[in-house]
């Protein structure tokens, strides 16, 4: 079957996302800036290298257990530029909102994004308000652009991962994923489910004071730890081995991906972060990252191998070995 | 609710333990078959299959609901959601299947009102909510998900909600296995019996079957060992020759089953004849809904025709689903057929066997 129109799984963050844009965008931009696909572009101006990025938040629900819409809007591009190594100093922020959407509600976004602004040390300093009639979105939708600036010797890049690098996780998986979709459905647990949103460029920088050559540096948010390995694993042509119980996953999350039959390891993370470096250093960064409050269960998981280029190989908790793939489409609720 | 007990069911020392044991009792070169999606699913994602001795074949059956559903159903599904005014409320997995010439996602960007539930329960409040608009919820799946959707058709009776529909292309598992059976290419030495469908059928619904076939049969758990477990029990009972229906998932089942749920589901559906798959139609496989309910029956209200429906040409998901073939044996596997572009329900739906192959296993 031919498809001609766009679907949700177009927005999923995995293959067909992927498919989409190096089909679409790509050829019409052509440009080696963009062609690279990391979280931001870099590039220098007067001597200087910066980091240059974008995203657009449309979550629902607007308000969720760890944040807002808001406070992921301002921690999103904060990470997009800390994942190129850069320093973030000032976003612009776009709201496109519904008529007929609460004022008191506007106000609480707007409070979260200068709290997590002021968390992450950088400025708001340029924005952009349209409002739409009913029903043209879904009550408020918010873009952030960034701009930061790269200390030079770092050269972070999903290019640079080489066999022997060891694979550092900066936290459990699948809790921003899972909090988002379990109050979309109003489904209520025991044990209450948060978001990881978080800033993380303080820990990056805690890492590069450790160590200045880290190899790549990811944010695994739409597709999950999966598809962000998957792509490190393709750019960087080398295979990744996982091992299952290292990965930090917490009880009530792995338990509701189970009763819904999610793969945690494609759930959306909004504040942990993947590094590759190499194994001589990954201790002393390992450190740093446990060092700052958002990476208290930092873990190395795995590593960079020669065998197996391009895949991502998880040797399972009981001893036998699969492949993650890169996510596909939406992941959906299974029947039985 | 509360959720625990996972991490005991996947001890990698005592899956160790008994990995040994199987490779200790296995000796003749066996065939065993998991009919239920879900099993496919676990034992792909723990890796079970690396672990076992080359004795050991490890067959999917047709246990994934989606996956077994026939194309003319598919069609219909289609077809109701292009009628006006219908809100179509079904689970995740149908609205990727491709139909003849479409599928419930492509009706979906295409403006229709397709929405995904989580429960039967949810599709009634859509109804609640939209008293202007009928209803359709899909009914998919086996015993385990056909008592809630007879639930909700009871519901739906005692709130006099009007605007509620239930297509039912519900299916029976006993009946499948003596089909199965009954087929001669398929050469199955054990059963690995699904654990959902029992907590709600009982083991006693699987007598007739082991009476008449006297092939070994164990119920078996979802965790990786649960299935090891019942792999074991297996293998013992092939080697030994004294074949047993064993209920290897005792916290859940029980020989009786879930006797209010099989009241429930005796109530509003009556077992008919219904076409799976690649399998053909199997004698009382299928659930219809009884005619004092014919007013939630989106069969009769809707008089859906669908034309012709054609299986999609090169696909031998029937064959899969049977376990005659595996997707590397598919001449579409990976090349026109793949999760973005599926060709047949088996790369679909998550509990597919290509889509478990494809996702966990080309190393």
């Amino acid at each position: 079957m031919k498809i001609d129109k766009i679907l949700l799984d177009h927005g999923s963050g995995g293959q067909m996302s992927h498919q989409l844009i190096t089909d679409m965008v790509l050829p019409i931009f052509d440009n080696p800036m963009l062609a690279v696909l990391h979280d931001g572009a870099i590039f220098d101006i007067a001597k200087q290298r910066m980091a240059f990025s974008t995203d657009t938040y449309v979550v629902d629900p607007i308000f969720f257990p760890g944040g807002s819409i808001g406070k992921l809007a301002v921690n999103g591009t904060v990470n997009d530029l800390a994942m190129c190594g850069a320093t973030p100093l000032y976003l612009s922020a776009g709201l496109i909102i519904e008529e007929g959407f609460s004022l008191t509600d506007l106000g609480k976004i707007l409070q979260d994004m200068a709290l997590a602004a002021e968390k992450a040390n950088v400025k708001v300093v340029t924005g952009d308000t349209k409002v739409v009639p009913k029903g043209a979105v879904d009550k408020i939708f918010v873009n952030t652009s960034g701009i930061g600036l790269i200390p030079r010797q770092v050269d972070i890049s999903s290019h640079r991962a080489r066999p022997g690098d060891k694979v550092i996780l900066s936290g459990s998986i699948a809790d921003h994923g899972m909090t988002v979709l379990t109050q979309r459905e109003g489904m209520i647990f025991d044990s209450p489910v948060i978001s990881d949103t978080a800033p993380l460029n303080h820990m990056v920088t805690k890492m590069l004071a450790a160590h200045k050559d880290i190899h790549v540096l990811r944010d695994p948010t739409r597709g999950g730890v999966g598809t962000a390995l998957n792509e490190i694993a393709g750019k960087s042509g080398v295979g990744i081995k996982i091992y299952e119980e290292k990965v930090p996953l917490k009880k009530e999350i792995a338990g509701i991906c189970e009763l819904l039959g999610f793969d945690p390891f494609y759930v959306a993370n909004e504040g942990k972060l993947i590094a590759f470096v190499a194994p001589d250093y990954a201790e002393k960064v390992l450190a740093a990252i446990r060092a700052d409050e958002f990476g208290q269960d930092a873990c190395i998981i795995g590593e960079a191998i020669a065998d197996n280029p391009g895949k991502v190989i998880m040797q399972t908790s009981i001893g036998g070995s699969r492949i993650v793939d890169m996510l596909t489409g939406e992941q959906l609720p299974r029947i039985c | 609710m509360a959720i625990k007990h996972l991490e005991e069911y996947r001890d990698p020392q005592i899956a160790q333990k008994i990995v040994e044991r199987i490779k200790a009792a296995s000796l003749k070169q066996i065939r065993l078959m998991e009919v239920c999606g879900t099993h496919t699913m676990s034992i792909f994602k723990s890796g079970i299959r690396q672990l076992l001795p080359e004795t050991i074949s490890l067959l999917s059956g047709p246990g994934c609901p989606v996956c077994i559903t026939a194309q003319n159903e598919i069609d219909a599904f289609i077809a109701l959601s292009r009628v006006e005014d219908v809100i179509i409320a079904t689970f995740g997995d149908l609205i990727k299947v491709p139909g003849t010439d479409s599928s419930l996602q492509t009706e979906r960007a295409g403006g229709r009102d397709i929405r995904i539930v989580y429960s039967t329960f949810d599709a009634l409040e859509i109804a609640k909510k939209n008293p202007k608009k009928n209803v359709v919820f899909l009914g998919v799946g086996f015993e385990t998900t056909a008592p809630t959707i007879a639930a909700s058709i009871l519901a739906a009776k005692e709130m006099n909600l009007g605007n509620y529909f239930v297509i039912s292309a519900h299916k029976l598992v006993p009946p499948a296995l003596v089909a199965l059976m009954a087929t001669r290419e398929v050469n199955i030495d054990g059963f690995l019996l699904p654990g959902h469908v029992s907590v709600v059928i009982g083991t006693k619904a699987y007598q007739p079957f082991f009476k008449q076939y006297q092939t070994p049969c164990a119920i078996a758990g979802f965790e990786p060992l649960d299935i090891l477990q019942a792999i074991l029990i297996l293998v013992e009972q092939i080697e030994s020759g004294a074949p047993q229906l064993t209920n290897g998932y005792r916290r859940a089942v029980t020989f009786e089953g879930n006797v209010k749920a099989q009241k429930i589901m005796q109530d509003v559906f009556e077992i008919v004849d219904v076409k799976w798959r690649g399998i053909g139609t199997i004698p009382e496989s299928g659930l219809k809904i009884r005619k004092e309910f014919a007013a939630f029956d989106a069969q009769k209200e809707f008089a859906i025709i669908v034309s012709e429906s054609k299986e999609p040409k090169g696909c031998v998901c029937g064959e899969i689903l049977t376990g005659i073939k595996n997707p590397t044996e598919c001449p579409l596997y990976q090349k026109a057929c793949t999760p973005m572009n599926p060709v047949g329900p088996c790369m679909v739906s998550s509990e597919g066997t290509c889509a478990a192959y494809y996702r966990y296993y080309s190393i």
